[in-house]
């Protein structure tokens, strides 16, 4: 049997499959790890898991985005380090990116 | 562990994890160890509201970018409300197209699970937590798990919390911020129209790099996350796409994993 084509349902289509995909990254992690017994090595693994997690997403970003990027995500890093708070970091870091690309970095 | 339990041998690997974590206090009651409490919903609601006004304007800025592409309104607001993954959003306007066939629905689809691959170890992070809990409530709750839940949830266990109604509260909470917004943007149309300018494309990266903060555990700690951003900087080299995420927080936690001494 061959499937008629999606026609107008293309675009409802194309939203339902994102939404299946992404709700299947969601649960994938938590159901894969209530199969794998929590060894000494996979608690060690876990508990490097979020810092890793963090640090493997800001470094190549700011990579690609640039000078002015990295500034900004380090002055956000000195606010949070200074004030603890992360409304704080965000509007620091988003006045340095915009000062820096205003001024044409 | 108590007979009562209904899976004891999770309950007994959550138990082990959670008081041999270093950050975590070691004199909670492990009576009553699952709780879910309005008191925890309403404090996972003030926790995300900081992270709000970033949100906001991303959530803004996507609306804004659907209306360019010629979605409708309907549209839209379904994307939003049952995709919620900004970053994927946003790549999926990049991919949008006036006619559909069924290899581009796969293939938005595939990009799509690139995208938020990442998910699939924020969720293996938190789920010694999430052990301790039903089926149903984790399948439920999981729909509303994001970046923002993610950051929130590592950060509030990592200060010994242990209510789930926190990752409730924040994620309903941004779930409806987040839905209004695009609607709003997708009105407002053509007025964010280079939302670079206002450096709404490092909104998320800001919220990561401020999380670096409260991880940090001393430099012992910090050499997983060194080899997590070395083997991250050269996959993001070699491949396009999110992949260096996935296989850069892979290489951290096996690094972590087999390091002689306590993480």
């Amino acid at each position: 049997m061959i499937l008629p084509e999606p026609g107008s349902w293309g675009p409802t289509l194309a939203i339902a499959a994102m939404a299946v995909a992404t709700y299947l990254c969601r649960i994938a992690g938590v159901a894969l790890m209530s199969v794998i017994p929590l060894t000494p090595h996979v608690r060690r693994g876990l508990a490097a898991l979020p810092g890793s997690i963090v640090v493997a997403t800001v470094l190549p970003l700011i990579e690609r985005l640039g000078v002015a990027a990295a500034t900004a995500l380090l002055v956000a890093i000195g606010t949070m380090i200074l004030r603890r708070s992360e409304l704080l970091a965000l509007l620091t870091g988003l006045a340095a990116i915009s000062a820096l690309r205003a001024l044409g970095f | 562990m108590r007979a009562r339990r209904p899976c004891a041998l999770t309950q007994a690997r959550a138990f082990r994890f959670w008081t041999e974590m270093p950050p975590e206090p070691q004199t909670q009651a492990l009576d009553d160890d699952a709780p879910i409490t309005a008191g925890g919903i309403w404090l996972g609601v003030r926790k995300v509201s900081v992270l709000m006004p970033g949100i906001v304007v991303f959530a803004v800025a996507f609306g804004a970018a659907a209306a360019a592409k010629g979605l409708s309104g309907l549209e839209t607001f379904l994307m939003s409300a049952v995709v919620y993954a900004g970053v994927a959003q946003l790549v999926a306007m990049e991919l949008w197209r006036p006619e559909w066939s069924w290899g581009a629905i796969a293939g938005i689809a595939v990009v799509t699970a690139t995208v938020n691959a990442r998910m699939v170890l924020q969720g293996a992070a938190l789920q010694p937590w999430f052990a301790r809990y039903s089926r149903t409530l984790n399948a439920l709750h999981l729909f509303f798990y994001t970046d923002a839940n993610w950051l929130i949830g590592t950060r509030y266990r990592s200060e010994g919390g242990r209510d789930l109604g926190v990752l409730v509260g924040a994620g309903v909470a941004l779930w409806l911020v987040w839905v209004v917004a695009t609607m709003l943007g997708y009105g407002l149309g053509a007025l964010v129209s280079d939302p670079r300018r206002y450096g709404i494309d490092l909104v998320m990266p800001i919220f990561f790099a401020a999380m670096i903060v409260p991880l940090w555990r001393g430099r012992r700690g910090a050499v997983p996350w060194v080899v997590a951003g070395v083997v991250a900087l050269v996959t993001a080299k070699l491949f396009d796409g999110y992949a260096f995420i996935i296989v850069g927080s892979l290489a951290g936690a096996v690094t972590g994993a087999f390091r002689d001494d306590p993480a």
